[in-house]
């Protein structure tokens, strides 16, 4: 049987549609694949520039110096009790010590520069040090101190020894200092616990999240307070007992917005109302923890519905069938069942307001703070604020700091979330 | 003092609920003896959930009421004593002097601090003295009042648990009607605060003029004394950004939401979408880190190497990584509105000969489009309203322009320098935020309402 030519072109034609149009579902799928992978890159590429940078902050720059503790100056009263130690001077023995380390060293210029490699902390962990054994005074002994930030910088191949002098922050000589410590084996690197224990600081080197981490709590507790109990309360009324009626959809069109509002707003509605009307204080965890409880709200309540409406009418009808009140039916066994899902729900609702910001700067929560804060109208920072803040703040060492204080609230997040799957999978009944 | 109160109120209803059980138990008769037994219409704890209420609540209104308005009174009564003290000499008003003492002028000796601060003082101490005596006296005749006479009402033609049950229901609607009392308050603060802004700015000036630069002057004779406040250049950049951020966010998203429902195996899609669902639950200030230290330098890095002018925070990194961060809120909708659409539609393609593209293309999407339109209006609202991003890796010039490698300013940023800084609340400048506020809050929900009107009116019905 033979084709005729006509036929053959016809055929070939339509081969090659059909290879355009397999090409087309090739690179239509490859697309697909690149749009996935386009996503999850960006997702490593954050986390892996944040493990990187946060990498240099988890060690500081120690130096072992022999201080002489001149009983004159560390302790002017001189009856060795706490409070002349704790106003004696103790950046005085540290220069001596400096100076008996490099002798040669002249000038006042040099003198400074000399002193500024030491961090600002070290006279405060000196004298710590002499607080907790007053014995040392009059002697001489060994401490090991933290170096300046610049230093620790130097030593982490932060600071590029080959720019040129006035571009850096370290002049030669104090590079030649930091290398003659280095060979004497004076230098250690040690782990950077101030970070988890101290407030925040100026200086990079002392800078920790401990307030940020406290003033977090303080803030999460309040909205915890507020919001899961009438987040419940909101969602058990629009579920279980209220009518079908105009109001009843305005309330629920009106949460399902709230959800969508923008943050920043909740924050222009606590400055405006909590603020400048009721007076609270500026930058408190009670007026955060309340404004970040308006925010989570919609959040518990649409995943209380859910876990409500999850729960199947037979339990209620068992109740009332053996003469439970409808109010019984709901609280002695319908919410029951009902707790595991609203707890996850919560739990998340409380991780997003853990990582909420922008309403937070609204109310004044971004001061600068180095004391801890102790009580709901202190003002403190939280978190992702204190981020915020050392991402703003011109020390090239702050960059580590910033990045590491991002694995710390990434690390509260993954806990959270954690805890919300295995809330989920340890009590939530299946029908 | 009243910190101590708020501790009490626990043992209050503790307090109320054993008294009211213990009266329903006396009134119930011994259980024992079934002769003088009594069958009451409610269980005992019912009675004591009785007291409990009427022993804790009007308490814990009295210390509300105190909390929310002490302050004022205080500040109003001290005030008017300052005043009629006679010892004002016309530079500062009570108010001012009131606020001095709060901040411990007065025991601060010799400069600043004067008689009128000590009197100040001393009229504070004793005015907030009265107060928490009234506050205390209050609480204790509320809670004593409550207590006596609920449990006298306990009897046996008491049906206690009708009582507490509406009691109940009356909690729950009011807690229902916190989110309804939060967007009310929203719209009223922000409303009010942009009027008094408009009576100092045109809303003329504000919605159509192209300078804005808010920083007003301290004094009249510095240049840029009035500040001005035309706020298109604001909204301009805005814009840019959203249309960046979206220009990544929307054929991504769509892309992976079309690969999930239609390609992907269900191992692989056990494991991607979570993980798309994380790039949502990261921090936005996280994001907002990585954005100004990380992909900032490299956007410049980049521009330079193709011989481009970019400026050090420019809209591009902004845009990029808001778009990435927005990602999955268009896939995860897309992937629903995709799912949404019945087999047989996708079925009937395939077995006409079209490809699986052909049939996601001709078919699917479009079949899903009311979805994925509402998901992508919902996407646009959420980059409006982001915050951190923006603050941290956009600029604060205020440029119009459509180059993605010049530094723009969006209007999360402008309200956030304008209220961030120390300045008086009354200026127009601080106010300036509040109508930004308000034109933010309106357009984002302008947009959540058109996408939800698209995705309820234009879904096919299938069924």
């Amino acid at each position: 049987m033979s084709s005729s030519p006509s036929n053959d072109a016809a055929t070939r034609a339509a081969e090659g549609r059909i290879q355009e149009r397999y090409r087309t579902e090739r690179l239509f799928q490859a697309a697909g694949v690149a749009a996935i992978g386009f996503a999850l890159f960006a997702l490593l590429a954050l986390l892996v520039s944040i493990t990187y940078q946060s990498s240099s902050a988890l060690s500081h720059t120690y130096v072992e110096l022999e201080v002489e503790l001149d009983a004159d100056t560390v302790d002017p009263r001189g009856d060795g009790s706490p409070e002349s130690l704790a106003a004696g001077g103790y950046s005085r023995p540290l220069r001596n010590a400096l100076r008996a380390r490099f002798p040669e060293v002249s000038g006042r210029k040099n003198k400074r520069r000399l002193n500024a490699l030491l961090s600002d902390g070290a006279e405060y962990q000196l004298r710590d040090a002499v607080l907790a054994d007053p014995g040392l005074v009059g002697q001489t002994a060994s401490f090991v101190l933290p170096m300046s930030d610049d230093v620790d910088l130097l030593l982490k191949g932060d600071i590029d020894r080959n720019v040129a002098e006035s571009d850096r922050k370290l002049t030669d000589l104090q590079i030649e200092w930091v290398d003659a410590l280095v060979a004497d084996g004076a230098v250690s690197h040690e782990w950077n616990t101030g970070f988890l224990t101290n407030g925040d600081s100026r200086e990079p080197e002392l800078a920790g999240m401990q307030g940020a981490i406290r003033g977090s709590l303080l803030t999460l507790l309040v909205t915890l307070l507020l919001s899961f109990p009438v987040g419940v309360a909101a969602a058990v009324y629009l579920e279980e007992f209220a009518p079908r009626n105009r109001f009843t959809d305005l309330v629920e069109v009106n949460i399902n917005n709230l959800a969508a509002v923008p943050s920043i707003i909740f924050g222009l509605l606590g400055l405006a109302v909590f603020l400048n009307v009721f007076g609270m204080p500026r930058g408190a965890p009670i007026v955060g923890g309340i404004v970040l409880a308006l925010m989570t709200l919609p959040t518990i309540i649409i995943a209380g519905r859910a876990a409500l409406l999850a729960v199947p009418p037979s339990i209620r009808e068992a109740a009332l069938g053996v003469g439970a009140s409808p109010t019984q039916a709901v609280l002695h066994h319908v919410l029951p069942q009902a707790l595991p899902g609203i707890l996850t729900g919560t739990i998340i609702g409380m991780a997003r307001a853990l990582g909420e910001t922008a309403p937070l700067l609204m109310i004044g929560m971004v001061a600068f703070i180095a004391d801890l804060p102790s009580g709901l109208s202190d003002p403190s920072t939280v978190l992702p604020v204190q981020i915020f803040l050392w991402n703003d703040a011109p020390e090239r060492a702050f960059v580590a700091r910033t990045s590491l204080g991002i694995v710390v609230l990434l690390g509260f997040l993954v806990a959270m979330n954690a805890a919300a799957v295995w809330v989920r999978s340890r009590f939530e009944t299946r029908y | 003092m009243t910190g101590l109160l708020w501790l009490l109120l626990p043992l209050l209803a503790a307090l109320g609920w054993s008294v009211g059980r213990a009266r329903a138990r006396a009134l119930a008769g011994d259980p024992s003896d079934a002769g003088s037994r009594i069958e009451l219409h409610s269980l005992p704890g019912h009675y004591g959930q009785f007291v409990l209420i009427w022993a804790a609540l009007p308490p814990l209104a009295v210390l509300v009421l105190a909390t929310v308005f002490g302050g004022a009174l205080v500040d109003g009564w001290v005030a008017s004593q300052i005043e009629a003290s006679g010892l004002l000499d016309g530079s500062k008003s009570a108010e001012q002097v009131l606020v001095e003492v709060r901040a411990g002028l007065a025991l601060l000796e010799g400069e600043g601090a004067s008689l009128v601060h000590v009197q100040a003082s001393d009229a504070l101490a004793r005015v907030e003295g009265t107060l928490d005596l009234a506050v205390v006296g209050a609480f204790a005749v509320a809670a004593a009042a409550g207590l006596y006479f609920s449990r006298r009402r306990i009897t046996i033609a008491l049906r206690a648990r009708n009582h507490v049950e509406r009691a109940l229901h009356i909690a729950l609607l009011f807690s229902s009607v916190v989110a309804v009392l939060t967007t009310i308050g929203i719209v009223v603060s922000l409303f009010f605060e942009a009027m008094r802004f408009f009576q100092l700015v045109s809303p003329a000036e504000f919605f159509f003029s192209t300078e804005w630069s808010p920083q007003t002057a301290l004094r009249s004779d510095q240049v840029g004394s009035s500040g001005a406040f035309g706020a298109v250049p604001v909204f301009a950049g805005t814009l840019l950004i959203t249309a960046i951020a979206m220009s990544i966010a929307g054929p991504v998203g769509l892309m992976a939401a079309i690969h999930l429902a239609f390609y992907a195996s269900e191992s692989a899609r056990s494991w991607i979408k979570p993980l798309l669902e994380v790039i949502a639950g990261i921090p936005t200030v996280v994001w907002g880190s990585f954005a100004a230290l990380t992909l900032g330098p490299q956007v410049r890095v980049l521009g330079e190497a193709l011989g481009l002018q970019v400026a050090s925070e420019s809209a591009l990194a902004a845009g990029v990584t808001m778009g990435v961060m927005i990602i999955p809120f268009v896939s995860s909708l897309s992937d629903d509105a995709l799912n949404a659409v019945p087999r047989s539609l996708r079925e009937g393609s395939l077995a006409m000969g079209a490809t699986e593209s052909e049939t996601i293309r001709k078919v699917m999407v479009p079949a899903a489009l009311p979805g994925i339109v509402g998901a992508f209006l919902l996407a646009v609202s959420r980059a409006i309203g982001e915050t951190m991003i923006v603050v941290m890796a956009a600029g604060l010039a205020a440029n119009m322009t459509a180059n993605p490698f010049e530094a723009v300013t969006t209007v999360t940023v402008q309200i956030v320098t304008l209220l961030t800084g120390d300045q008086e609340f009354d200026s127009a400048k601080t106010l300036a935020a509040f109508a930004l506020g308000l034109t933010l809050f309106f357009v984002t929900l302008a947009l959540n309402l058109v996408a939800l009107r698209v995705v309820r009116t234009f879904r096919e019905e299938y069924e």
